[in-house]
């Protein structure tokens, strides 16, 4: 049956993230090192083992997860261990500094550390809240199956355009021609376009309507159905695109970070061997 | 005076080229008609380049033509050059439409008026049929067709197409892009089309790309277009073209005409033949497709036989080999043609079967020599093959939790048939009791076997009657307790949607499902409510007998079913004589209440039963559904479903419906009688006993199962390059890396070679399908039937 990554398996791994953060915890309280707590005691380099094997672990789920038909567990197993260590670590990695910050390639590491886990959790909430909203704003059709019906409404929108004057022709051409789902980042993410020609078409048909001569009113109000239309499908294009893009933007942070968070690891602990 | 040959052989097809050609080598005053202007008209309608497979691969071939698996270029030209240099006698554009006289002056009428006398026949004229012309003045000009290779190669026509099935439609809309398009309907509607094209053509009528003239027909042809019959009047349509898609006619009736009987009514009937493939008119010889042979090497090799048996050569058939191998577990002294006369003698089951059905159907099957206590097959297994005891004895256990409450059937009877009939996993253990002589008989052959000899139909369905009875109600009652309830009952069927009883009817007896599944529904605040969802294997419409009330819900089949019907009073008789039944009974039917009353309270579930079984979801043992709430749209499942099979995804995560946030994905269901398997000419489609359905290697790439899947779940797919490792691509950057670009391009040796492909539940992979294990939030599930009614009310 179905089950969310948050709850696998009976909160198994929220369960050893919680040992695992109050015996770190405990150590800490009871240890008394010679000088302040710091990374170069017996806790600390216990801790500092421990940080930096989650770390190679939780980067070994971009492994896992392209070694498809492998591995034993259920690549939901290991997400759900992902997410649970890996807020772990906030609490491992914390004591393993003992509080020691300074503008050093050991504190660069720390921020990398702490910027991935936060692209992390931003991903459990797009994880947990989008899909839901994707589906009720889908309705059953994929951006695909809306991209057809657009230029089906765009079809129908010029004929019914026809003979209502170069006006409004050129309103509707517009609309079929420039108005545009997606493109870079930032439309992606925005969601809405102010400027968007199949609205403005529509409000400039709206408008021209009450002046326009009584012959055209038939026309006039079939175009503006159909305009009314196609707003509301581009607003739900715009929509699927951008839950779309939230579910994939925070991963361009969260992988290529965590990369460049393993650099300074390694970077940290040379420094730490050689230079101390 | 009309030409006079010794051999007619009508049909230039594998089976008659090779007749035909091997007259020729041998000398004998013969000819090949063929209606068209080319040889072997089906397979010249092949797509270009389209690769026709050698299946199957044991069995020699013996033709004066060679053939190899290759494309349908070389083929066909192949034979061309081997018909050219045996100088064999061949009449094109000659269309046989009726053949009279007898064995020594058999007169063959063609199409243009002229006789052709021959003193035997050899009919090979396939099972495609006649095209149907226009049949109106004028047709023969040649913008007059009844064909449409590719719809691109015309532009800025003016195109009139005739016909509104499918063909007609499908030609219609990939016309419509670049040309002017009028199509013409006989009706009033487009009712013989596929639900998708009927909207289709629909939305191309009223969006005004394709014109349409309803209740229309052709009255003539003209230089400058056609002349309709419209209700209201004639009227001049100019057009450059006439597309005319108006189906074929069947030969049966042709065969029939020429004196040729059939067994049965039933569409799938072959005619009854000879060991020498002679038809009960003598000196007439049926071979290729029509006699039941799809497969090219097959319909060669009778070619050379028949003729060879017209020359009074016996001939060892072709099969004989193959035949002695499979028996030689009876020791060496016997022959084939003894042990096929043992089996006539001892299995009544197929003692209805010709010599020559027989031969093809152990061809088809297996021997089996168990000793006393080898398994033959699992309780709970999938398989679906048949088996007859032609020696020994062998014993059925019932009971899982008892082994040794058994019953012992012996010489002459069989067992596996629930299976084959519900589709669905064995329901008990078989054992050999004896050293015995077992002949396997996989699900295809069985089933065709049923299907053309009505007495096999008629002793399975009074065989099985019984059992299905005693295992899915009364296990522990015995066959004299259940006599009473065995006779009154009978077989019923219904197709999908059909009403078994209707809520208020009044109680008329039980029905047993032995294949297909219901749906159960009840009428509340004027709303039809699914209460649930009842599978093959259980009893229905038990309550009303038992309250002797009228029916208190709707049952309507959900997919073509089949029930047992037992008569009221045979079944409450039956009760009373075994309260342990009448227990099990009344347990049952208080779950149902308590299920019934928590369903009612949630009409949502039921919703989502009901949308489940519009899915076709009914007929599935096994089913991908995806949470929507839970699924990131990552298609890391169709990725792993690609990167473990070849590179093509056999899943489609974003097509199909989703009704709240259950979404059924455009993936196999494998279904209990897989419309897959149903026309598959060399048998390559196999359920595995865990149930999986799938392709074995020996698929020839015909489409068939491709056009028979109602789910549009299996694709024609070539071979794919091999992927550089993880490594390399994560190292080095390599690509196409894990889960990129889905199809990389196919290596110069795979081109033109598409085969079938679909999910096979990862059957050869260790723990499970790859889609469901490498979807990481948990929202891909796979579902049997059994546990709608758990997702249904966790949803609902």
């Amino acid at each position: 049956m179905n089950q969310s990554i948050l709850v696998y398996r009976g909160f198994r791994y929220l369960k050893v993230a919680i040992a695992l953060s109050l015996i770190a915890s405990l150590f800490y309280v009871f240890h008394q090192p010679m000088q302040r707590p710091n990374g170069g005691t017996w806790l600390g380099y216990g801790l500092g083992s421990i940080g930096a094997g989650l770390i190679v672990w939780l980067m070994w789920f971009g492994i896992r997860k392209r070694r498809y038909g492998g591995g034993r567990a259920m690549v939901e197993e290991w997400l759900s261990a992902h997410v649970y260590l890996g807020l772990s670590l906030i609490v491992v990695a914390t004591l393993h500094s003992g509080f020691k910050f300074g503008w050093n390639v050991h504190t660069l590491a720390y921020v990398l550390m702490m910027t991935v886990i936060g692209s992390g959790i931003f991903g459990v909430y797009a994880y947990v809240r989008y899909p839901t909203l994707m589906t009720e704003n889908q309705r059953g059709a994929t951006l695909e199956m809306m991209m057809g019906q657009m230029s089906d409404l765009d079809r129908e929108c010029r004929a019914a355009a026809m003979g209502l004057g170069d006006d409004i022709a050129r309103l509707v051409l517009a609309a079929s021609q420039e108005t545009c789902i997606g493109g870079s980042v930032w439309r992606q993410l925005r969601g809405t376009d102010p400027s968007c020609p199949t609205h403005s078409a529509l409000v400039g048909v709206h408008t021209r309507a009450a002046a326009a001569p009584g012959d055209h009113a038939v026309a006039l109000r079939r175009l503006v159905t159909l305009l009314q239309r196609k707003d509301d499908l581009v607003g739900r294009a715009r929509r699927d695109v951008q839950i779309k893009a939230l579910l994939d933007i925070w991963l361009y942070i969260h992988v290529p970070l965590s990369f460049a968070l393993l650099a300074a690891l390694i970077a940290h602990i040379v420094a730490v061997f050689f230079y101390w | 005076m009309a030409e006079r040959f010794r051999v007619a052989v009508v049909g230039s097809g594998p089976a008659g080229l090779s007749a035909a050609a091997q007259a020729a080598e041998r000398g004998i005053s013969h000819v090949l008609i063929e209606r068209t202007d080319h040889l072997s008209d089906t397979i010249y309608k092949y797509q270009k380049g389209k690769f026709v497979m050698g299946h199957p691969e044991v069995l020699p071939l013996r033709s004066p033509l060679s053939f190899g698996a290759g494309q349908r270029e070389t083929v066909l030209d192949t034979w061309s050059q081997g018909i050219a240099k045996l100088k064999t006698n061949v009449r094109h554009n000659a269309e046989m439409t009726g053949i009279a006289g007898a064995k020594g002056a058999f007169r063959i009428a063609l199409k243009s008026g002229e006789t052709v006398e021959a003193e035997h026949v050899v009919l090979s004229i396939g099972l495609q049929g006649n095209i149907r012309t226009l049949g109106v003045p004028g047709q023969e000009r040649p913008w007059v067709q009844y064909q449409l290779d590719d719809p691109k190669e015309y532009d800025g026509e003016t195109i009139v197409v005739v016909g509104a099935g499918d063909a007609g439609i499908e030609n219609a809309i990939g016309l419509s892009d670049q040309n002017s398009v009028i199509i013409i309907n006989l009706g009033d509607e487009f009712v013989r089309s596929k639900p998708a094209n009927n909207a289709a053509i629909l939305k191309a009528i009223a969006d005004g790309r394709i014109e349409c003239f309803y209740k229309t027909s052709v009255a003539r042809v003209e230089d400058d277009g056609i002349v309709v019959k419209t209700p209201d009047g004639e009227a001049h349509v100019k057009c450059d073209r006439v597309i005319a898609r108006l189906g074929a006619d069947p030969p049966r009736k042709l065969v029939e005409a020429c004196g040729v009987t059939f067994p049965s009514q039933d569409r799938a009937a072959l005619p009854e033949l000879s060991p020498s493939y002679e038809s009960n008119v003598p000196g007439l010889y049926i071979i290729g497709a029509l006699a039941g042979y799809p497969l090219i090497k097959q319909a060669m090799n009778q070619g050379y036989e028949v003729i060879e048996t017209i020359l009074g050569n016996p001939v060892e058939p072709a099969d004989e080999p193959l035949l002695r191998k499979k028996f030689e577990g009876l020791g060496p002294d016997v022959t084939v043609d003894q042990i096929i006369q043992t089996i006539q003698a001892n299995v009544p089951v197929l003692s209805g079967l010709t010599t020559l059905q027989l031969r093809e159907f152990m061809l088809d099957s297996k021997v089996h020599f168990p000793t006393k206590g080898t398994v033959i097959f699992q309780r709970n297994d999938f398989t679906s093959s048949f088996y007859s005891i032609v020696e020994g004895a062998v014993a059925v256990q019932f009971d899982p939790a008892d082994p040794s409450k058994q019953v012992v059937l012996g010489t002459g009877q069989f067992v596996g048939e629930m299976s084959l009939i519900s589709g669905r996993r064995r329901t008990a253990t078989v054992v050999a009791h004896e050293r015995s002589v077992l002949i396997e008989t996989p699900r295809r052959s069985m089933i065709k076997l049923v299907n053309s000899v009505a007495s096999v139909r008629r002793a399975l369905d009074e065989a099985a009657m019984a059992r299905q009875i005693q295992t899915h109600l009364s296990p522990s009652s015995t066959t004299a307790d259940l006599a009473e309830v065995v006779a009154s009952a009978k077989i019923a069927k219904y197709s999908r949607g059909d009403v078994l009883f209707r809520e208020g009817d009044k109680g008329d007896g039980v029905h047993l499902i032995r294949s297909g599944s219901v749906m159960v529904s009840r009428q509340i605040g004027g709303r039809d409510i699914v209460l649930s969802y009842v599978a093959a294997g259980n009893y229905i419409g038990e309550m009303s007998p038992m309250t002797e009330a009228l029916r208190s819900a709707t049952v309507r089949a959900a997919v073509a079913t089949e029930t047992v019907v037992l008569e009221s009073s045979a079944f409450m008789g039956l009760l009373s004589r075994s309260p342990e039944l009448r227990k099990r009974v009344e347990t049952q039917f208080q779950d149902r209440l308590m299920s019934n009353v928590r369903m009612e309270n949630r009409p949502e579930s039921g919703n989502i039963i009901q949308f489940l079984i519009e899915q076709g979801v009914g007929e599935a043992t096994d089913v991908l559904l995806i949470d929507e709430s839970l699924c990131v749209r990552c298609d890391n499942c169709e990725k792993a479903c690609a990167e473990t099979h070849g590179g093509t995804s056999r899943l489609n995560r974003e097509a199909g419906p989703t009704y709240a946030t259950v979404h059924v994905p455009t993936s196999c269901r494998h279904c209990e009688h897989p419309h897959c398997m149903a026309d598959c000419p060399p048998d390559a489609i196999h359920r595995s006993p865990n149930g999986e359905v799938f392709i074995a290697d020996n698929c020839i790439g015909c489409g068939n199962c491709q056009r028979n899947c109602p789910y549009g779940v299996i694709q024609m797919a070539g071979e794919t390059a091999p992927k550089p490792g993880l490594l390399s691509w994560l190292l080095f950057g390599s690509g196409p890396g894990p889960g990129q670009d889905k199809r990389p391009k196919a290596g110069k040796k795979a081109e033109g070679r598409k085969v079938a492909v679909k999910c096979d539940m990862c059957k050869d992979i260790a723990g499970g399908p790859a889609c469901v294990r490498s979807c990481p939030t948990g929202a891909a599930i796979r579902v049997k039937p059994e546990e709608f009614l758990v997702i249904a009310s966790r949803k609902g």
